[in-house]
């Protein structure tokens, strides 16, 4: 009697408050994350509309796109974002939502503190004023990225009007290589089918290679669902899940637990359930990836060359591709292998987890950064900068010349005055390549920790297989 | 929220596809410029060249489309970061239409809050409509959202769809908060209802500077 369904079917079905007209649907909202940049635009919006937040404990916020990631840090890197902090400090404390502030030992990229304080339940609805909420899917959440308007209708209503996605089953199946990781899996995804192909869509990403992976290198896949134009990806909840979440400050306790556990194993979708799309990917023998270009569609495997504009069919992909060359200063026809870099960072919601930084560690250890690299690890959150340190990784990257810093985007998004000066390349584990994404003029290549890591030691990008052999 | 209902201006082609909003808006900008005051920084990196003087490649420079209103842009345009400032970026540049075979979703659902309309038409529709505003003496073009309907500089005339409910609003400017607390009975049973089905998801209240912090790491 029951049609077979979706994961993302069996959560947007438990959160429809009533049908609208024509498909549309208002759907609860479990929780709405905000953040340093748009504290100080949503709630004086809501204010001047002359509404109130329904329900703020379901609200909460933290500072990290304008914080300064200086270690020890005592003021923000950029005096114009002081407002964007003390402002929104006091607009969260006037509406009674909870604020991760700098000090506090749960501040951090909200992506990566939502997981780890048991914000981020499975079966949930979750939006925040950023695009890669998708990260948070990897819960089995439906997490995703709104709008400063979008965020005051939340606050005002605990609901969002709209419309089913369709839905996408991404099939990744397989065993990576030793070096290859979650980040060389969904850009190895995004460069074969195109940076828009999930658009209008929820990812569900399932197959051997997703069971048998980690919740950390699940939020790096989901991460990047974005990128490759989707708004959600989602992961069936399993035991992994359930043991990642168990005696997080807000996951349930007691006798809730049990209860809550029972319930996100039953969201694993129906063996028939249908999708509108199937995709498929098989890692085994997967190259370690990184971006050549401005744009994620423009990646190759470190082994591979840099194709050149005149192999595109297509004018306008072959314009793109052109241009993208002249901005990062790359040769067509040959692999991006050995060209020198001056900066290698390891941050950001894509990679920046104690897994990503053991990752980097692993290849570090006992080496040196090369002469004239300039090479930060920034924690994605307070939390993994001190389970880092308690087992050592800071010394291993502080004795081979990285600078250890404190949690936050930073450069990521060079939204906190800390940039890559114009011209100059960065090895990056963030998630976006774009045009001045790390500084104006900055050039980026988007890769896994291991290659970063690597990358630095040698001066030059590096393939981390190589570096691992070693 | 501003209505929209029909709209006739200049049109400019933007022959590009991926336009992400960081371009449409640079981050710096977005940041720091108030809104209201984000016209001139729209498109920046493609506008200007590094001395901050415009470059003639650059469609809205061009005389031809001077003051334009509308923008004809390639596939998934406003793709990448949530920011809504990349709306508002348009908004503020006078820009009241953007048409493009598809569009980044979160800036979709951003245009679509604030009145400026985004509508889709097929690829070889817009490739159609560049031509038309190549070749016209006066690249005008209208938008009519009541009818559906695009008329292109020589006067072909495409029909695009809408999702409905948003139609509305657009077209009578309704507030989206206010709409939705129509149904705020509707939200509290179902509150009243989940909090008994998973009473985990309804957290208290913040204390002041709680020090109770889990001490759970990753291992
Ligand atoms: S780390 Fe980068 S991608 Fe993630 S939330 Fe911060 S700025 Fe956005």
């Amino acid at each position: 009697m029951n049609q077979p369904r979706t994961t993302f079917d069996k959560i947007w079905d438990s959160h429809v408050v009533t049908r609208l007209s024509d498909g549309e649907e208002l759907i609860f909202i479990d929780r709405l994350l905000l953040h340093d940049l748009t504290l100080k635009i949503v709630l004086p919006d809501l204010e001047a509309r002359g509404h109130s937040v329904m329900l703020p404990s379901q609200a909460a916020a933290t500072a990290d796109h304008v914080v300064s990631s200086a270690p020890g840090r005592e003021m923000l890197s950029d005096s114009r974002t002081v407002d964007f902090v003390h402002r929104g400090r006091d607009l969260a404390m006037r509406h009674g939502i909870r604020f991760f502030d700098v000090g506090d030992p749960r501040q951090g990229i909200v992506h990566v503190i939502a997981p780890e304080l048991g914000l981020t339940l499975p079966g949930s609805t979750i939006t925040c004023t950023d695009s890669h909420t998708c990260t948070q899917g990897a819960f089995g959440a439906l997490a995703w990225g709104i709008g400063t308007t979008d965020a005051a209708h939340v606050l005002a209503t605990q609901t969002m009007v709209q419309r089913r996605p369709a839905r996408m089953k991404v099939v990744l199946s397989g065993t990576p290589q030793p070096g290859v990781g979650a980040k060389d899996v969904i850009l190895a995804l995004i460069g074969r089918y195109g940076a828009s192909a999930g658009a209008g869509h929820v990812l569900e990403f399932m197959g051997s290679y997703v069971d048998a992976t980690t919740m950390e290198e699940r939020m790096t896949l989901c991460n990047m669902a974005i990128e490759f134009g989707a708004r959600f990806g989602l992961i069936a909840p399993d035991a992994r899940t359930i043991d990642y979440l168990a005696g997080r400050e807000f996951a349930p306790g007691g006798a809730d637990w049990d209860r809550a556990a029972r319930l996100w194993l039953d969201l694993r979708g129906d063996d028939d359930a249908q999708f509108d799309r199937e995709l498929e990917l098989d890692i085994t023998g997967l190259q370690p990836q990184v971006t050549f270009g401005t744009g994620l569609d423009h990646v190759a495997g470190i082994d591979e060359p840099v194709p050149a504009p005149s192999s595109l069919p297509d004018a306008g992909r072959r314009d793109r591709l052109r241009e993208a060359l002249t901005y990062m200063d790359v040769e067509p026809g040959r692999p991006l292998e050995g060209l020198a870099v001056d900066w290698a960072f390891i941050g950001s919601c894509a990679n920046s987890r104690l897994s990503d930084l053991r990752d980097a560690a692993a290849i570090v250890r006992g080496g040196r950064v090369a002469d004239g690299v300039r090479a930060w690890v920034v924690p994605g959150s307070t939390s993994v900068k001190r389970a880092a340190e308690a087992e050592g990784l800071d010394k291993v990257f502080l004795a081979a010349g990285w600078e250890w810093r404190e949690s936050g985007c930073s450069l990521c998004c060079a939204i906190n005055g800390e940039v890559v000066p114009s011209g100059q390349r960065c090895i990056s584990t963030s998630n976006r390549n774009f045009v001045g994404r790390q500084g104006a003029g900055a050039r980026t290549h988007v890769a896994s920790p291991a290659m970063v890591a690597a990358s630095a030691l040698a001066g030059s990008i590096a393939d981390p297989r190589k570096a691992l052999a070693r | 929220m501003r209505a929209f209902t029909a709209h006739e201006g200049i049109a400019a082609p933007l022959r590009l596809d991926d336009v992400n909003t960081d371009v449409i808006i640079p981050t710096n900008r977005a940041i720091h410029v108030a809104k209201g005051s984000l016209g001139r920084f729209a498109f920046e990196p493609l506008r200007y060249d590094e001395g901050g003087r415009e470059r003639a490649d650059f469609v809205l420079n061009q005389y031809r489309y001077a003051g334009a209103s509308i923008l004809v842009a390639g596939a998934n345009f406003g793709c990448g970061s949530s920011r809504e400032m990349a709306a508002w970026a348009l908004d503020d540049a006078g820009i009241r239409c953007v048409i493009a075979p598809s569009f980044g979703d979160i800036f979709f659902q951003n245009c679509c809050k604030i009145g400026l309309l985004a509508l889709t038409l097929p690829d070889d529709t817009v490739e159609n409509v560049w031509d038309e505003l190549a070749r016209a003496a006066t690249p005008r073009m209208s938008v009519d959202l009541s009818a559906l309907r695009v008329t292109a500089p020589e006067g072909t005339r495409y029909t695009f769809g809408f999702d409905e409910g948003r139609r509305d609003a657009l077209l009578h400017g309704l507030d989206d908060i206010g709409q939705t607390l129509r149904h705020a009975d509707a939200i509290a049973r179902f509150v009243t209802t989940d909090r008994y089905a998973r009473p985990w998801n309804y957290l208290p209240a913040p204390g002041p500077a709680s020090h109770i912090h889990s001490e759970k790491t990753d291992t």
